[in-house]
């Protein structure tokens, strides 16, 4: 226990960092998501079904590889674009691939929620004389956020899991600090749990937030008596 | 057309080596997804006993594994037991201590936990009334579930089962961290040797092709399990 409190500077240090990373992930998955997802509602037939190809891709290779792509990949493909010796961070090479296999799946769950909205309800819009922005803020939208909250949490907790992976491109989260400090004091398993146990609490704080927001997303349907 | 000719010759070169690798992954598929169902039924059956503290290690078991990172996991495995003197002097040491088969181990446990949820959702989707017909015809307890509930609750979750089996696909992809030789592990080592990310690519294209694979197959084997639905 000692120990633990002697590294607990440098394990809160990386904890922020790891959640810095899976909410700027979350953020451009979420937006690149709505983005996909109009892309596959779209009336183009060829957008249509290249998007579908790219996100069916990335839901078939591993989080793990795409990091690997994505930190390797972009800092080449920028030098043999401007022969420069540019080198991208583990930070950025890890909120991109986070974030288009985040992207990947959200499209597909934003897809189906949009589907859902009733017919009647968007035909009423329209009869009100409500602009193509102002239905999908006021109409569309609050209602496939509410749809697709639940696998949403999900798609969330599963990033914040995988945002660990990017310790092994070098970033110094959370896990990458209870390594060093493992291999320093020779007492791996200590620190590797007491990883564990943060990510733990993580997830367990981020359950009663999707809760409210469920809550609240919900509150137009309450049960009626 | 020089874009091909690279990962051509790469696969002319690398191709064995990136074979082997493949079968380490499917080996390591193969295993965990094995012991896994085989751990995973009884614990989704231990999740609905009438026995409380039965009830409360099964939830426990399947929160903390569903509830950490499954790098963590290995590491505490591979890295943190070793720690232990007794550890290293046990009878499972061996199973640990080699990289290969600590994956498998730590692999297996965690698809444990996510297909015992599954399953045990299946268990609940059970209509209530052919549990009761069975307890009717005087099956017993163990006859009931070993003939009507589990069989009934596999077909169910045949589909999510299938998509466990692809995230498990996936999820081998982290033993290379542990210096298995795995395809990533493979294409990791090409790809550090040439400055290139062809070798990796080469590998996300096969894991591609390998879930498309299994798709196709557990849709022909929830095909075959609904047939008696079927008209």
């Amino acid at each position: 226990m000692d120990i633990l409190l002697s590294y607990g500077e440098q394990l809160l240090l990386g904890a922020s960092v790891t959640l810095q990373l899976a909410f700027t992930a979350l953020l451009f998955g979420l937006v690149l998501g709505l983005v996909f997802a109009a892309c596959k509602l779209s009336s183009y037939t060829y957008l249509r079904r290249t998007v579908n190809f790219f996100t069916n891709f990335l839901r078939g290779v591993p989080e793990f590889l795409i990091i690997l792509i994505c930190y390797f990949g972009l800092s080449n493909l920028i030098n043999n674009q401007f022969d420069g010796v540019f080198e991208i961070s583990p930070f950025v090479g890890g909120v991109f691939a986070l974030a288009i296999v985040f992207s990947a799946y959200a499209s597909e769950v934003f897809r189906g929620a949009f589907n859902a909205v009733p017919v009647g309800q968007i035909e009423a819009a329209k009869a009100y004389g409500l602009s193509r922005t102002q239905m999908f803020f006021y109409v569309q939208l609050p209602q496939a956020w509410r749809i697709s909250l639940p696998s949403l949490n999900n798609m969330w907790q599963s990033l914040l899991k995988d945002t660990s992976l990017v310790s092994v491109v070098g970033l110094e989260d959370l896990l990458k600090k209870a390594d060093m400090a493992a291999q320093y004091t020779k007492q791996p398993f200590v620190f590797f749990v007491a990883v564990a146990g943060i990510y733990f609490l993580f997830l367990a704080i981020s359950n009663p937030v999707f809760a409210y927001l469920e809550k609240m997303a919900n509150r137009g349907f309450t049960a009626r008596s | 057309m020089s874009l091909f000719d690279d990962y051509y010759t790469l696969l002319i070169e690398s191709g064995p080596e990136i074979l082997d690798g493949f079968i380490v992954s499917l080996k390591l598929l193969a295993g965990s997804c094995f012991f896994a169902f085989l751990l995973a039924v009884p614990l989704a059956i231990a999740r609905v006993s009438e026995n409380a503290w039965l009830r409360q290690f099964a939830r426990t078991y399947s929160s903390i594994f569903r509830g950490t990172p499954l790098l963590v996991q290995i590491f505490i495995f591979y890295y943190g037991l070793s720690q232990f003197e007794a550890v290293r002097n046990s009878v499972i040491w061996p199973l640990l201590g080699d990289s290969f088969y600590c994956g498998i181990t730590v692999l297996a446990l965690n698809l444990t936990a996510y297909m015992a949820e599954d399953v045990r959702a299946g268990i609940m989707a059970v209509p209530h009334g052919e549990k009761e017909a069975a307890t009717a015809y005087g099956l017993s307890k163990f006859q009931c579930y070993r003939y009507i509930i589990i069989p009934r609750a596999l077909s169910i979750v045949t589909p999510v089962l299938g998509n466990e089996v692809i995230a498990q696909l996936k999820a081998t992809a982290l033993v290379s961290t542990i210096t298995v030789l795995d395809m990533t592990g493979i294409v990791r080592r090409l790809s550090a040797r040439s400055y290139t990310t062809d070798a990796l690519i080469i590998a996300g294209v096969i894991y591609a092709l390998t879930t498309l694979t299994i798709s196709l197959v557990v849709r022909f084997a929830e095909h075959r399990n609904t047939r008696h639905i079927r008209r």
